[in-house]
């Protein structure tokens, strides 16, 4: 019997496959956005398609994201499945009109009469010095206004799986990757950047979150490379005794309760880690359901690790003094538990 | 019988074609081909402004391998827009606003800024963007189109305040397509507020070549929509660059209205310093044409034939410039760390309770 060949890919790779699949399985799929042809995507999100599917289904669009969203709206309305590539997700204050009163509300106000079948991919994230307006995720940016699925995936796995989910969604979806989990060769090298992914197609639901180590000291909650710190920090703070529950939220919007509501009754103990804004982001939404529905799991106060009321320097040190890592999640986590 | 059709449209586009050709003064060998138009430039102005071409080059070369070095952060090459850059900066006054985009450090020095602090800028340190009291210009921008309408704010304020300075700004082939170029090239029309508009088109936005920005024959012919002139000029040409920026300074000087103005140039090398390889979306031919081109050889062959140009010239800026260059380099090694708690400081005039905790917070962190 033939035993079954491991591959791994890096997170473009496992991205462009999954765009690929879907558009060998529905003609009605299609990508625009800035140099997303021969370049390949600046983040590597299309590497390769271009070959393959031509410029006219890989459409390298001006320099305009109000025209090429909106463009995708249109498109969508007809039954299109549009994938827009927003190069950094900074860029959408040139086209949130079209995003957030169109993308999101025309389902709504057509009273569910005209689907917008689309996918509003986009690049996040720091830690590789890129400043104020190249280095913000703006999760909860995006999560905060109705109408829309924000997913954020971790791995090369998920990220497959999840973008063959969100171009099957009949619902617009901003699907959001971390510039350094897309394991490019200029970047970081993280051993999160490259993992295994099987060559089929499947897919991965929106809207779950997942366990990533089960424990029961303290229940630590991360998306993307706030995920990938804690996989360091869990194994760390395991050697230190403290068995922790790391859970990769993946998706945003919709927001997993269940899972993250189910582990703070088993812990007692909570530590949101975000690559967001302190104030009014994730991290505030998710300890305000928990002090509304798991008050009385808690066993000490509910502490968060985000970014502090600044925009992202480029200073490199000062970029890597902000962020959060593995250090910061341990020594929270430590303190936690021993409150 | 087929009857006429109301509009002759292939008649139409290409009336619209003729209406903007490209203005050349000096061909790509040195030679004037366009007397009539010669600028007024005594000798000693002409060689100044080669000189500044030439400070540009190096500056360029030395900030490339500067980046190699990891001395400097975020760099976009200027090498082959030297004419474009310097040339038409030539025309402006010191009291004129720059709006410049990334690319346009080489202007944003000739304004008034140290080289220093562009270095500093480029590492992100925020005394880079610390201007000089008498530097009429703004940090350089990198949101696509976004300083369009806001030096069309700033020329509006000018002509609000009597102002006789104008204001100008950069974008490019690119940046030509964002919706912002359109609406502040229109508001300035409508209040024919004093500015001039440069559209740099280089062939390329990042991998994207010019055909895919626009079925529009030239870039220029977005004037019109406006109400206002639109040139295209040779922008490898310094001569014709600068002729037609002075032109279109007095123009708007005069109260009469923007103008904007497309060159036609190229950049040499890659589109920043943050891993782009053009070799993949650009073929050799491209660079082989437009290297033929350069602007420093052709301004070289005119003034040397003028009598007004000597190897041993160019060598002598060369050498002052990379002595400077050094200079600034030191000079930007030796500013003060920054501190999270100073950003938290300067984001409002009197904090919030929220802030000031994160200042105490970072405070306390920073001085162990
Ligand atoms: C609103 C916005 N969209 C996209 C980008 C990413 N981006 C940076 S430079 C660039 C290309 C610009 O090309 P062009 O205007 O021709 O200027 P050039 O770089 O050639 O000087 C792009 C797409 C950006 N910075 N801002
Ligand atoms: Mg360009």
């Amino acid at each position: 019997m033939e035993t079954e060949k491991k591959r791994s890919l890096t997170g473009n790779k496992a991205m462009s496959e999954a765009i690929r699949s879907e558009m060998e399985r529905d003609e009605n799929v299609f990508v625009l956005g800035e140099d997303i042809g021969e370049y390949g995507g600046i983040f590597g999100s299309t590497e390769g398609l271009i070959k393959q599917f031509g410029p006219e289904r890989i459409m390298d669009t001006p320099i305009s994201e109000t025209g090429f969203i909106g463009a995708a709206i249109g498109a969508a309305s007809e039954g299109m499945r549009p994938i827009a590539e927003l190069m950094f997700v900074d860029f959408f204050g040139v086209t949130m009109d079209q995003i957030y009163n169109h993308m999101a509300k025309i389902p709504y106000m057509s009273g569910g009469n005209v689907k917008l079948p689309m996918v509003l991919m986009t690049a996040v994230g720091g830690g590789y010095n890129d400043a104020a307006q190249h280095s913000q995720t703006l999760y909860a940016t995006f999560a905060h206004l109705p109408g829309m699925k924000v997913v954020a995936p971790t791995t090369p796995y998920d990220l497959k799986g999840m973008m063959i989910s969100a171009i099957r969604d009949d619902n617009p979806v901003v699907f959001m990757f971390h510039k350094t989990l897309q394991g490019l060769g200029w970047m970081d090298q993280l051993d999160t950047s490259i993992g295994q992914v099987p060559e089929e197609t499947y897919s991965v639901p929106l809207g779950k979150a997942k366990v990533i180590k089960e424990g029961t000291d303290v229940t630590i909650v991360g998306l993307q490379m706030t995920t990938h710190f804690g996989m360091h920090a869990v194994k760390e703070l395991e050697e230190n005794g403290i068995n922790a529950e790391l859970i990769d939220l993946r998706s945003i919007v919709p927001l997993d309760k269940e899972t993250i509501l189910r582990s703070v009754k088993k812990t007692g103990r909570l530590l949101i880690v975000d690559e967001d804004y302190k104030s009014f982001g994730i991290s505030a939404e998710i300890a305000a359901i928990v002090a509304e529905e798991g008050l009385y799991d808690l066993e000490a106060p509910i502490k968060r690790l985000a970014i502090p009321d600044v925009p992202i320097p480029y200073s490199r040190p000062l970029e890597q003094y902000i962020l959060p890592n593995a250090e910061k999640i341990v020594q929270a986590a430590t303190e936690l538990a021993n409150e | 019988m087929a009857k006429k059709q109301p509009v002759d449209f292939e008649a139409l586009m290409s009336s619209l074609e003729a209406l903007y050709p490209m203005v050349q003064i000096l061909d790509k060998d040195g030679n004037i081909v366009n007397e009539d138009i010669m600028p007024d430039l005594s000798d000693d102005q002409l060689v100044e402004l080669m000189e500044r071409m030439v400070w540009s080059r190096i500056l360029h070369e030395r900030s490339m391998a500067l980046a190699r070095q990891g001395r400097l952060g975020f760099y976009a090459p200027t090498a082959g827009q030297e004419a474009s850059q310097l040339a038409s900066h030539f025309a402006f006054e010191k009291k004129d606003w720059l709006y410049p985009g990334y690319r346009d450090i080489p202007q944003l020095i000739q304004h008034g800024l140290k080289v220093s602090q562009a270095f500093l800028w480029s590492r992100g340190h925020v005394e880079g963007n610390n201007y000089p009291e008498d530097l009429n210009a703004v940090p350089p921008q990198i949101i696509i189109g976004a300083q369009y309408i806001q030096a069309m704010g700033n020329a509006v304020g000018q002509k609000l305040n009597k102002s006789d300075a104008v204001t100008f700004t950069y974008t490019g082939d690119g940046g030509s397509s964002q919706g912002d170029v359109y609406e502040g090239m229109n508001f300035a029309g409508r209040y024919k507020a004093p500015i001039v508009f440069f559209i740099q088109n280089n062939g390329y936005a990042i991998s994207t070549p010019r055909e895919k920005q626009s079925a529009a024959k030239a870039l220029a012919q977005k004037a019109a929509a406006a109400g206002i002139p639109g040139v295209q000029v040779d922008g490898m040409d310094p001569l014709a660059v600068y002729a037609v920026t002075k032109q279109a300074r007095d123009w708007a000087a005069a109260g009469n209205g923007p103008v904007l103005i497309e060159t036609i140039t190229s950049r040499f090398g890659p589109h920043s310093t943050s891993g782009d390889d053009p070799t993949r979306y650009r073929s050799q031919e491209s660079f082989d044409y437009w290297e033929q081109r350069d602007p420093l050889v052709r301004f070289r062959k005119f003034l040397t034939t003028k009598g007004l140009w000597t190897e041993e010239k160019e060598e002598e800026i060369i050498e002052k410039t990379m002595e400077e260059i050094k200079e600034a380099a030191k000079e930007a090694d030796q500013a003060p760390k920054q501190k999270i708690s100073n950003f938290l400081k300067s984001m409002f005039n009197e904090p919030g309770q929220n802030i000031q905790e994160q200042i105490a917070k970072y405070e306390a962190k920073e001085s162990k």
